[in-house]
């Protein structure tokens, strides 16, 4: 626990009797970039969920930067801590414009009555203008959300998280349905933030994985299988069994 | 620079609508007060009075928008809101008679004949008119504010949310009904004389009415512009699109549906204080299941997501009622079947957006109606 960012001890998940997640442990550092991968159902969303508190689990405990207890922390508590989540399928506001999906993700106080009296200062809106040219949606600014292609939305939704300045960022399979040219420039995306921030990621895509991961958690049924450099894992006989032997990466 | 150009636009706006509404409601008035008896703009007391009434349906109607509109929260109990306000206000109406009821009493008419000798500890702060005033908006308010508490906190949200608004509808309704409850049972309140001492059979009486609620459909509108322009308003359009996301946002969509709640159960409340003395009665039949779906209704057929469509839903709908329950009264219950079911299938955004249409077919000649910010906001 000492000096982690995340701490997740003895998490045991049960939807009706079966176990998403089964006595998991899992520690990540400040700063990392963290890869988790496994096969369906493995209980990697489940993961992310209990972390952000979408899901709470029926043992163990969650421990943010050494201190702080998620469990009894609802959703948006939660957020505001500094742990920023990006869905599976791409969930951005669709009838709100571009600019204003990043505003309402913008760090600061979310309060009804701060929403309703604070206007935007003239550093916050650079901020959302530089988020904009990272994520390459500067000129679809004006743009209603809910029009933009499956890859723009995606980094829209990336680019929401880092409004958030979160000190870790949650991300559930970025590249899911994105061309080749769109993967890799996810993955430099990624990278870029990791730079500032600890992140995990969930994927599927071997040679993605290959190309932004330090260190690779394989889940198996709930629990840790292995943990390790992309090569190892790679050549790890039990996770070969269950997961990359199949053919299918 | 450009969110700024955008705040500018939409200030204008507001001033057009502001300004529409503000020339109507100058027109009406000046139609009763100048044109002579015989001239074809003459305007009747009793349709100033009329249009009095649709003014504060509009009221409420704004805070259905807000909620239903904007947020995506579908209250089928605004009835119990615009109850609560018009019984408030109407209880102090009743008090206002004095001895000069009926029995002759100091006590109202209903509970001399229900045998009820003295008045009842929860009618006495209603003979203040300051009281009053403040209970037609705090009543509602912490009664959704109680209620909303308790069921966002549990997050029952969606149809679900609807059926429980329906269902305290009707308990309210049955309730409001049983003489045990010293509102007057089903013949509801009325037989009001005066208001702060001016009688309400006269002419000066309800135009003075009439001017206030103008005046407060106006501050309405502003307050709801208000609201849905700021960043609040974003989220409310967030929640509606998303409520799951907005948590993880950093937003506790809770508090923001409680808000949104309790403002337009403020304004429902207002509405029923406005209607009240304008009308003359108010009876459980006007505010239980019926009459909260219909107020639903408006805003359907208004226009949702946008406030002028919402107060223009509720003025034109309830014109059309009167138009059509004088003259054809067979008809109204199909036209507002017809007219309801016709705007979900072919105007789903309601009336509001056969004008954007027509304004863009005019503009652009003919091209798509481009999905832009304004339709939102």
């Amino acid at each position: 626990m000492n000096g982690s960012i995340l701490y997740v001890e003895g998490v045991t998940v049960s939807f009706d009797g079966f176990k998403a997640l089964h006595d998991l442990n899992f520690v990540m550092a400040p700063g990392e970039l963290r890869v988790v991968i496994g096969p369906n159902g493995a209980g990697k969303t489940t993961l992310l969920d209990v972390i952000c508190g979408k899901v709470k689990p029926t043992l163990g405990r969650v421990v943010f930067e050494q201190y702080t207890d998620l469990l009894p922390l609802h959703e948006d508590a939660i957020s505001n801590l500094g742990i920023g989540r990006k869905f599976q399928a791409p969930t951005v506001y669709t009838s709100l414009t571009v600019f204003e999906n990043l505003e309402l993700s913008l760090k600061r106080k979310k309060g009804v009555f701060s929403a309703l009296f604070n206007r935007l200062t003239v550093n916050q809106q650079e901020k959302i203008h530089d988020t904009l040219d990272t994520i390459g949606l500067f000129e679809k600014q004006h743009d209603i959300a809910g029009l933009l292609s499956h890859g723009e939305k995606q980094w829209l939704e990336i680019g929401m998280v880092m409004m958030q300045e979160p000190k870790v960022m949650l991300v559930d399979e970025p590249v899911a349905g994105m061309t080749d040219h769109e993967t890799e420039k996810t993955g430099a995306l990624l990278e870029k933030i990791s730079k500032e921030r600890s992140v995990l990621v969930i994927e599927h895509d071997m040679a993605f994985v290959r190309q932004i991961a330090q260190k690779v958690t394989v889940l198996h049924e709930g629990t840790v299988l292995f943990e390790g450099t992309v090569d190892e894992v790679q050549n790890h006989e039990k996770v070969k069994e269950v997961y990359l032997g199949r053919g299918d990466h | 620079m450009n969110s700024l150009t955008h705040a500018k636009k939409g200030t204008g706006d507001t001033l057009k609508w502001v300004l529409l509404i503000a020339g109507c409601w100058l027109m009406l008035l000046m139609m009763n007060m100048i044109p002579p008896k015989d001239s074809v703009f003459y305007l009747s007391n009793f349709n100033l009075n009329t249009a009095g009434k649709y003014m504060a349906y509009a009221i409420l109607a704004l805070g259905i928008d807000l909620l239903w509109g904007y947020t995506g929260i579908l209250s089928l109990g605004q009835g119990i809101f615009f109850g609560l306000g018009a019984y408030c206000m109407g209880m102090h109406l009743m008090l206002s008679i004095g001895g000069e009821g009926a029995y002759q009493s100091d006590l109202p008419d209903f509970m001399v004949w229900n045998q009820v000798t003295e008045l009842p500890f929860f009618w006495k702060p209603f003979s203040s008119f300051g009281f009053s005033m403040l209970a037609v908006m705090l009543v509602p308010a912490l009664f959704a504010l109680i209620f909303g508490f308790l069921t966002f906190r549990s997050r029952i949200k969606g149809v679900y949310f609807s059926i429980i608004t329906q269902a305290l509808a009707l308990t309210v309704w049955l309730l409001f009904n049983q003489n045990s409850m010293n509102l007057g049972g089903t013949n509801g309140l009325t037989d009001f004389k005066k208001i702060l001492n001016f009688p309400l059979s006269e002419v000066a009486t309800q135009r003075a009415l009439f001017v206030m609620t103008g005046i407060c459909l106006v501050l309405a509108f502003v307050l709801c512009r208000w609201i849905t322009r700021s960043r609040l308003g974003k989220v409310l359009i967030a929640i509606r699109d998303n409520e799951g996301r907005i948590r993880f946002s950093g937003y506790s969509a809770s508090r923001y549906k409680l808000f949104v709640f309790v403002i337009s159960a403020a304004l429902a409340g207002l509405a029923g204080a406005l209607y009240v003395p304008q009308v003359g009665i108010i009876t459980p039949g006007q505010i239980g299941v019926l009459p909260s779906i219909e107020m639903i209704v408006w805003v359907a057929v208004g226009g949702r997501g946008t406030l002028i469509g919402a107060v223009l839903g509720a003025v034109g709908v309830n014109w059309a009622r009167s138009f059509l329950t004088s003259n054809y009264p067979d008809l109204w219950l199909y036209f507002l079947g017809v007219l309801f079911i016709g705007v979900v299938l072919y105007f789903p955004k309601g009336m509001w957006e056969i004008s954007g249409k027509i304004k863009s077919l005019v503009m652009h000649r003919g091209k798509k109606t481009p999905l832009t910010k304004e339709r939102f906001t």
